[in-house]
C-alpha cells in the first residue's frame, strides 16, 4: 500500500519549511505543491477552507493542518525513523512550550520588522533580539534545543534563519554580533542535509520581502 | 513513590478550568491554588517566568505552562481514561481543533468590549466561528466520537464561559436554538 504524499506550500514560508525539514530528516517521498496565494487553487481552498493557509500535508486523501500539528502527526506516523519529539513527556511538554513561544513571539517580531520603519521597526527590532536571547538561554551549552539530537524545536525555529538576512538589511543590525551562541547553533543546523535543501537562498527572500514591501507601501 | 501535583489557576479562566477538567476526568489527587492576577503569588512568577500567567502545572516540582500543552502532558503521563484519540490522525484533528477553540473563539469571548457596535461585531464573529465548530460536531454525541476527550473538555470551557460573558456584554449569542447540536 503506497503511501500518497503532498504538501501545499509556497517557499518562502517559515512554516512550509518546517515540514520539507521533517519529511526529509524521515526520508519520506513527497509530492511539493507550489502555491500562488494571490490566486489560491481549489485544492488549497478544498484541503484548508477554514483558514485558506499553507502549509497543508495532505496524506492519502486526508488534510493536516498547522505546521506544529503537521510535524508531531509526521514524528507520529512515521515512527520508526528519526525521532524528532523527545520520548520523555516532561521533555515532550518543554519542547512543545518552545515551539508555541517561538510561533507567538519571533514571528510577531519578525513581522514588525518587515511591514513597518522607524519607531515601530525598532521596537520589533528590540522584540526579535530579545527573543532570541531567551532562546539562546535556554539552549546553554547543548548543541540543539532537545540536547545532543536535532529535533521538533531546532527544525521549528531554524527556518525563520533564511528570514534574518532581510530583517538585518531592514533594520540595519546583525543577529550574529547580538548573539553568538545562537549563531553558532545555526550554522550545526544548516550543515545537515534537511535543513540546507529545505531553505531558500536568503538573497532570494530579501528580494521577495523588498518587493512585498513596496507593494504595500512601505518605504 | 508519593506523586505531588499542584495546580495554579485562577476560577474565571477558561484555560485553567480545561486542565482541572483533565485532571479531575483521569482522577489525579491535585492541590489546587487559587491565584489573584494582580497579585502574582512568588511562586507562580518562579514557575512561570516567561509568561507569568495561569494555568501552570507542578508535578513532582516540575511546572508546565500553557494549557493545551500541560493537558497533553497529563495524557501521557497517566494513561488511564484516554484524553486524545489513539489514531495520528484524529490526534491532529483534535489538536487543530482545540487550537482555533482557544486562539480563535476564547479571546474574542473574553474580549472587554464597550461599545454597542464593537459588541455586535464580536457577537457576529463569535457566531460564525461557532457555526464552523458546530459543522465539525455534526451527529457526533462528542467530539471525539464515542468517549469524552480532548476538545469536548475545551469545547465545555466555552460553554461556562458564554454563559459569564453574555450577561457581562447582555448579549445572546450562544443559545440552544441557534446550536442545537453543540448544546
Amino acid at each position: 500500500m503506497a503511501d500518497e504524499v503532498i504538501l501545499l506550500d509556497f517557499w518562502p514560508s517559515m512554516y512550509g519549511m518546517r515540514l520539507r525539514i521533517a519529511l526529509a530528516e524521515k526520508g519520506v517521498k513527497y509530492e511539493n505543491k507550489e502555491q500562488d496565494l494571490r490566486n489560491k487553487s481549489p485544492l488549497l481552498l478544498q484541503m484548508n477552507p477554514i483558514h485558506k493557509k499553507v502549509p497543508v500535508l495532505v496524506h492519502n486523501g486526508k488534510p493536516v493542518l498547522e505546521s506544529s500539528i503537521i510535524v508531531q502527526y509526521i514524528d507520529e506516523v512515521w515512527k520508526d525513523k528519526t525521532p524528532l519529539l523527545p520520548s520523555d513527556p516532561y521533555e515532550r511538554a518543554q519542547a512543545r512550550f518552545w515551539v508555541d513561544f517561538i510561533d507567538k513571539k519571533l514571528y510577531e517580531a519578525g513581522r514588525k520588522i518587515w511591514t513597518t520603519t522607524g519607531e515601530a521597526q525598532e521596537e520589533g527590532k528590540k522584540e526579535f533580539i530579545e527573543v532570541i536571547k531567551t532562546l539562546e538561554g535556554q539552549m546553554g551549552d547543548k548543541p540543539y534545543f532537545g540536547g545532543e539530537a536535532f529535533g521538533f524545536v531546532d527544525l521549528s525555529l531554524i527556518p525563520f534563519y533564511s528570514w534574518f538576512h532581510a530583517f538585518e538589511t531592514f533594520a540595519k543590525f546583525s543577529v550574529a554580533a547580538e548573539c553568538l551562541n545562537f549563531s553558532a547553533w545555526a550554522k550545526r543546523c544548516m550543515e545537515k542535509e534537511s535543513v540546507a535543501k529545505s531553505l531558500p537562498d536568503e538573497k532570494k527572500v530579501l528580494v521577495f520581502l523588498t518587493e512585498y514591501r513596496k507593494s504595500l507601501g512601505i518605504e | 513513590m508519593a506523586e505531588e501535583v499542584k495546580l495554579y489557576g485562577t476560577w474565571v479562566s477558561p484555560f485553567s478550568r480545561s486542565v482541572e477538567l483533565a485532571l479531575k476526568l483521569k482522577g489525579i489527587p491535585y492541590e489546587y491554588i487559587e491565584e489573584d492576577l494582580h497579585n502574582k503569588s512568588p511562586d507562580l512568577i518562579k514557575c512561570n517566568p516567561i509568561h507569568q500567567k495561569v494555568p501552570v502545572l507542578v508535578h513532582n516540582g516540575k511546572p508546565i505552562v500553557e494549557s493545551l500543552v500541560i493537558i497533553e502532558y497529563i495524557d501521557e503521563t497517566w494513561k488511564n481514561n484516554p484524553i486524545l484519540p489513539q489514531d495520528p490522525y484524529q490526534r491532529a484533528m483534535a489538536r487543530f481543533w482545540a487550537k482555533f477553540i482557544e486562539e480563535k473563539i476564547l479571546p474574542l469571548a473574553m474580549k472587554a468590549t464597550n461599545s454597542e457596535e464593537e459588541k455586535e461585531k464580536v457577537g457576529v464573529e463569535i457566531f460564525q466561528l461557532m457555526k464552523i465548530l458546530e459543522g465539525e460536531l455534526n451527529e457526533k454525541d462528542f467530539f471525539g466520537s464515542e468517549n469524552i476527550g480532548y476538545l469536548d473538555i475545551v469545547a465545555a470551557i466555552i460553554a461556562v464561559w458564554f454563559r459569564v460573558t453574555q450577561e457581562f456584554l447582555g448579549v445572546k449569542i450562544v443559545s440552544e436554538e441557534k446550536f442545537p447540536v453543540l448544546f
